[in-house]
């Protein structure tokens, strides 16, 4: 039984470390631009087709991550121009709502062009499972775990040590003052979309391998993240990785010790329960202003 | 070095500014006076580019005379004489982040500081516009510059500036503001609120500043404080300018 639960808390921790990417893209994105985009799980989505597709066409594996990582970047930051930009001065429910038209177009864009076959990515290391304290661990969940700890290094080195994310900090603070000093909270918001295209298909790219890539895989993951970010409080970057890892472990407990059929079904139990009992979430703070 | 021509600012369907033109020497320290609703926040605001007017314009004398080769009418294969490049710049409705590239800052009245950030880092990000150019080095030389003109706000550079004082906020204000190198700072009542210790500091070093060659706007309900410092003055009412003068005149007028 303790082989079972601690083998059960590692596939917790690797589907919480994918939840935790996509959790960590929304929040930082809703944080800067005051937008919740519920297309992040698309951005994975296609991320991760891209790179299935011009990994089958022959170009080595690094530079098709690279390359799909780059023009779903691209992607961000076009979706942001053409239809975030635009309604800029529109109500956050607005705002939501084109971002689940988004959310929509992006999966019938990729429907059209992969279909509704399934791929998968080879693991990034070849290998069997390594065992650590009685689990068998995928190698792949070690490059997922890595993937959640460097964004969240980089993140927190970009907002606390550079000069630009001390601006983006400013135009979060107060937008106004931020205009006054000469930052462009439109700029902001571009980079911002731009940022999370590439983290959101990074995301898709690393779990690729241990999860069959489909074109509407992107909802479920959309709708785990936006739970994740709930449960960390949504403003929260710390809060985004924790309520990833701790949805991911209670889904694999629940799908090991209870049903595999729940699974889905906890996160928004869990969902629920959070808003009831803890609105601003585990890290959150009520009250705080966006822009 | 500012010239105002027939301004026309609404809010939703109220008008705040009507037809108002008024001109700003280089160096001058102008006073505007009024009271609360005559419109002069808003006249501000629209100089900083946070109002679009419906009508009128806005000019800025541009920063030095340009080299010939930089004249516009150079580049269409036109020599001009001394004088004959254009020297004012049609800056009406640019937005603020354009207005402080212009050499236009504001210091507003709510003071608008980033109330979680390090007072150095309020400071550093007050030359956002010219980091790029200037480098770390030289942002923070000004910087300490800038503590040198508020020695209050010495060894308070890793504070949160949301937890300063309403003195100290408002002189962490000013400093951002100054860290642009505007060649025009408009106050928006910076007096307000204050302690008249903390008042007087703040006039006294905005009138060292008019001595270094800095244009200023100073929207003020401190009428005497004003006063003491400007060389001129104008005093708005429902949106135009009703009085208008010198200091020493103003002073004297028994309806200010």
């Amino acid at each position: 039984m303790p082989d079972q639960l601690m083998q059960l808390l590692f596939s917790g921790l690797t589907l919480g470390s994918i939840y935790a990417l996509i959790a960590l893209a929304l929040v930082t994105t809703f944080n800067i631009t005051g937008v919740l985009n519920l297309a992040q799980g698309e951005f994975a989505a296609i991320g991760s087709l891209l790179a299935i597709s011009l990994y089958a066409a022959g170009i080595p594996s690094t530079v098709a991550f690279i390359l799909s990582i780059a023009l779903v970047a691209m992607l961000g930051g076009l979706l942001e121009r053409a239809a975030i930009y635009p309604a800029r001065r529109a109500s956050g429910l607005t705002l939501i709502i084109i971002t689940i038209g988004l959310s929509i177009s992006l999966r019938g864009l990729a429907l059209l062009i992969w279909g509704t076959e399934t791929y998968s990515l080879p693991a990034f290391t070849k290998g069997g499972p390594l065992f650590i304290g009685g689990a068998a661990v995928n190698p792949q969940s070690i490059w997922i775990l890595g993937l959640a700890i460097l964004t969240l290094s980089l993140l927190y080195t970009f907002f606390e040590l550079t000069y630009a994310g001390k601006a983006v900090k400013a135009a979060v603070v107060n937008r106004t003052a931020a205009r006054l000093v000469g930052i462009n909270p439109g700029t902001v918001s571009f980079w911002a979309f731009m940022g999370s295209g590439a983290l959101g298909a990074a995301a898709g790219i690393f779990i690729a391998p241990v999860t069959m890539t489909t074109y509407d895989m992107g909802f479920m993951l959309g709708v785990k993240g936006f739970v994740a970010a709930v449960i960390g409080g949504l403003s929260s970057v710390g809060g985004a990785v924790v309520g990833g890892l701790l949805l991911g472990v209670l889904e694999s407990y629940c799908a090991g010790l209870v049903s595999s059929g729940l699974k889905d079904a906890l996160a928004v139990i869990v969902l629920l329960a959070v808003l009831l009992v803890r609105p601003q979430g585990l890290l959150g703070v009520l009250g705080e202003r966006k822009i | 070095m500012l010239k105002i021509k027939g301004l026309d600012v609404y809010h939703g369907y109220v008008q705040a500014i009507r037809g108002l033109s008024l001109r700003v020497k280089e160096g001058e320290l102008l006073a505007i006076l009024g009271a609360n609703g005559a419109g002069k926040s808003t006249l501000l605001g629209t100089l900083a580019g946070l109002h679009k007017p419906a009508k009128g314009n806005i000019l800025i004398r541009k920063g030095d005379t340009p080299p010939a080769e930089e004249c516009p009418q150079y580049k269409k294969g036109f020599k001009p004489h001394a004088g004959e490049c254009p020297q004012w710049e049609d800056i009406t409705g640019n937005a603020p982040e354009k207005m402080v590239r212009r050499g236009i800052s504001l210091v507003p009245e709510r003071r608008e500081i980033f109330g979680s950030l390090s007072v150095l880092d309020n400071l550093v990000l007050g030359a956002y516009h010219r980091y790029r150019s200037c480098g770390k080095g030289a942002i923070l030389n000004d910087a300490r510059e800038v503590m040198e003109i508020f020695p209050a706000l010495k060894g308070r550079e890793k504070e949160m500036a949301g937890t300063l004082s309403g003195g100290l906020q408002q002189m962490l204000a000013i400093g951002r503001a100054l860290m642009a190198r505007p060649r025009l700072l408009l106050l928006d009542e910076p007096s307000v609120g204050l302690a008249p210790l903390v008042v007087r500091e703040i006039m006294s070093v905005l009138a060292r500043l008019k001595q270094t060659g800095v244009t200023i706007v100073l929207v003020e309900q401190n009428t005497r404080a004003a006063l003491k410092v400007a060389d001129g003055a104008l005093v708005m009412e429902r949106g135009s300018i009703t009085l208008s003068g010198s200091s020493a005149e103003l002073m004297s007028n028994s309806k200010v």
